[in-house]
């Protein structure tokens, strides 16, 4: 069986996303910045991608912004925002478990000068609003907080911290690749500046993307040439890409209760299945959660070896350890939620979309707990004849 | 990413579990960095006659360790003492960069099995082992 439960990587090309966007790639070819009719049709079809857009997000279409994905638009939002308000302040805040999209953008923006807090989570990885007033200093002139979290699913009480920023005057990002097309999102209700999505995490094709830029804010282009998008983000439009794009954010959004629903159901089936394993624990919050997120620790497991015995028996999956990541810590979000090293090492992710089965699910509880069994008895740090840890580096109830 | 070798040793790793009768033991690694190696071996007139491996770490934590106890079983404390980390990662085809420190892991598992060997023999392992990375031993 091939089970693809890694949908906050990315996502299966949606078929309606296909169908829009084939007829841009087998012939519709035209430059949509050129004049004459199949660049007229190019443009219109821009246009339209724009409007879908932005009404999919309670946005009106000249604050949709076309990018090369979530990276830039996460780029473009903080050092546009720093470069345009220098002279009012340097400090921004963020938080500890940002994706590396705004985090190493951070860390990029303090070796120029500029000041950053990065903001704790609690033992669910939740900011609070009164956390976010309380960094807030006479020269902070942007708070970037993420509307869901890509490893533990967490969703961040951005409409409170929206409406925060915009009582204290200051400039509210979020980084919402992970939440847009999943969860509610009404940027007509909700007091956000600018947010960043991805087209591939939805449905859409991968290397598109966009940033919304509230009426009336100017940042300057993190791009320049020839002009496109208003003159803020040059570079010849992918057409058929945010076509594809556009689609799909329909689509979800059309769809989204029912498929949350079932999704949501789905997800709890599995962590529920998992919860039986001995020792292993649910990462994040269960009730702010998005509705594919399920994410785990299994004590006494390295995440690596999960996730290449999971492939070995046809399931695509994610973990945080640092033998995934390349690096030598594991992921800096199950770090910032309170887990110690050797935990954190033993981190599996599985997200769900909507093309999973109750069958598949079942599939996935088995094979992990195949995985992890196997595991742990080659683990030095497991005892075969008791079936516990021979050392307990963290207990069940430190999540509590 | 991997070598065929390397998930070969991984998905069927040899000579796993403990020596029974074992009379020499080291762990190296920390679980705080993802990896702990612990070999066990059974020592006969200065040849390794069984030698088995527990492994908690990635898959080429595992495949290094399962290649290492294949270089050294049945062969003679010094040539089991002779074998780099290179000649475990040129068995399995190579690791990616990322990953040679578990192939150094597997050659210290190694080394520290043997320096355990001569201890309980009375023997400082020191000046025939060198260093077993057994920083507790030296330094308290």
């Amino acid at each position: 069986m091939f089970v693809y439960a890694d949908h906050a990587a990315t996502a299966p090309l949606s078929k309606r996303a296909l169908s829009a966007m084939l007829p841009f790639l087998e012939g519709g070819y035209g430059n949509a910045s050129s004049v004459y009719a199949i660049a007229r049709d190019a443009r219109r079809a821009l246009e339209a991608a724009r409007k879908i857009t932005a009404e999919a997000l309670g946005a009106k279409p000249e604050e949709i912004y076309f990018t090369g994905g979530g990276t830039e638009s996460d780029n473009w939002a903080l050092r546009g925002v720093c470069e345009a308000k220098k002279d009012k302040g340097r400090h921004i805040v963020t938080t500890a478990i940002e994706h590396h999209a705004v985090l190493h953008t951070a860390e990029y923006l303090k070796k120029q000068g500029y000041d950053v807090t990065f903001l704790p989570v609690d033992k669910l990885g939740r900011v609070t609003p009164e956390q976010v007033e309380k960094a807030l200093r006479t020269d902070t002139i942007l708070v970037s907080v993420m509307a869901a979290n890509n490893e533990i699913g967490v969703l961040e009480p951005i409409a409170e911290i929206g409406a925060l920023c915009r009582a204290k005057g200051v400039l509210f990002h979020t980084d919402a690749v992970q939440a847009v097309g999943h969860v509610p999102l009404d940027l007509s209700a909700m007091e956000v500046d600018l947010l960043s999505l991805a087209g591939h995490k939805f449905g859409g094709p991968k290397g598109v993307g966009a940033l919304y830029i509230r009426r009336g804010l100017r940042i300057p282009p993190l791009l320049y040439g020839g002009g496109h998008e208003r003159g803020l983000r040059s570079g010849t439009e992918n057409v058929a890409g945010l076509m594809g794009m556009a689609e799909a954010l329909r689509e979800a959004v059309e769809n989204r209760e029912e498929k949350n629903k079932r999704l949501t159901a789905l997800r709890d089936k599995l962590i529920e299945g998992l919860s039986r394993i001995p020792y292993s624990f649910l990462t994040g919050d269960t009730e702010n959660r998005l509705p594919g997120n399920v994410s785990f620790v299994f004590e006494c497991v390295e995440g690596e070896s999960m996730v290449l015995g999971l492939d070995l028996a046809g399931v695509c999956a994610s973990s945080g350890s640092a033998c995934s990541s390349g690096s030598l810590d594991p992921s800096h979000v199950l770090l910032a939620i309170g887990l110690p090293h050797e935990v954190a090492h033993g981190s599996l992710r599985l997200t769900l979309g909507e093309e999973n089965t109750p069958e598949e699910v079942d599939y996935l509880i088995e094979t992990v707990a195949g995985v992890v069994t196997r595991a742990r008895s080659m683990s030095p740090l497991w005892d075969a004849a008791t079936q516990t840890p021979t050392e307990r580096f963290w207990g069940p109830g430190s999540l509590k | 990413m991997y070598s065929e070798k390397v998930m070969d040793h991984f998905s069927n790793p040899r000579n796993v579990g403990e020596v029974e009768n074992a009379n020499a033991a080291g762990q190296v690694g920390n679980p705080k960095c993802g990896d702990i190696m612990k070999m066990t071996m059974r020592i006969e007139g200065g040849r390794i006659e069984d030698v088995k491996f527990k492994t908690f770490g990635c898959g080429a934590a595992v495949a290094t360790s399962s290649m290492a106890t294949e270089l050294v079983k049945g062969h003679t404390i010094e040539e089991a003492l002779s074998l780099t980390n290179k000649a475990v990662a040129e068995a399995l085809d190579g690791l990616p960069p990322v990953k040679l420190h578990c192939s150094v892991l597997a050659e210290e598992a190694i080394k520290s099995a043997i320096a355990d060997y001569y201890r309980r023999q009375g023997i400082d392992p020191t000046p025939i082992v060198g260093c077993d990375v057994d920083c507790a031993h030296c330094h308290g």
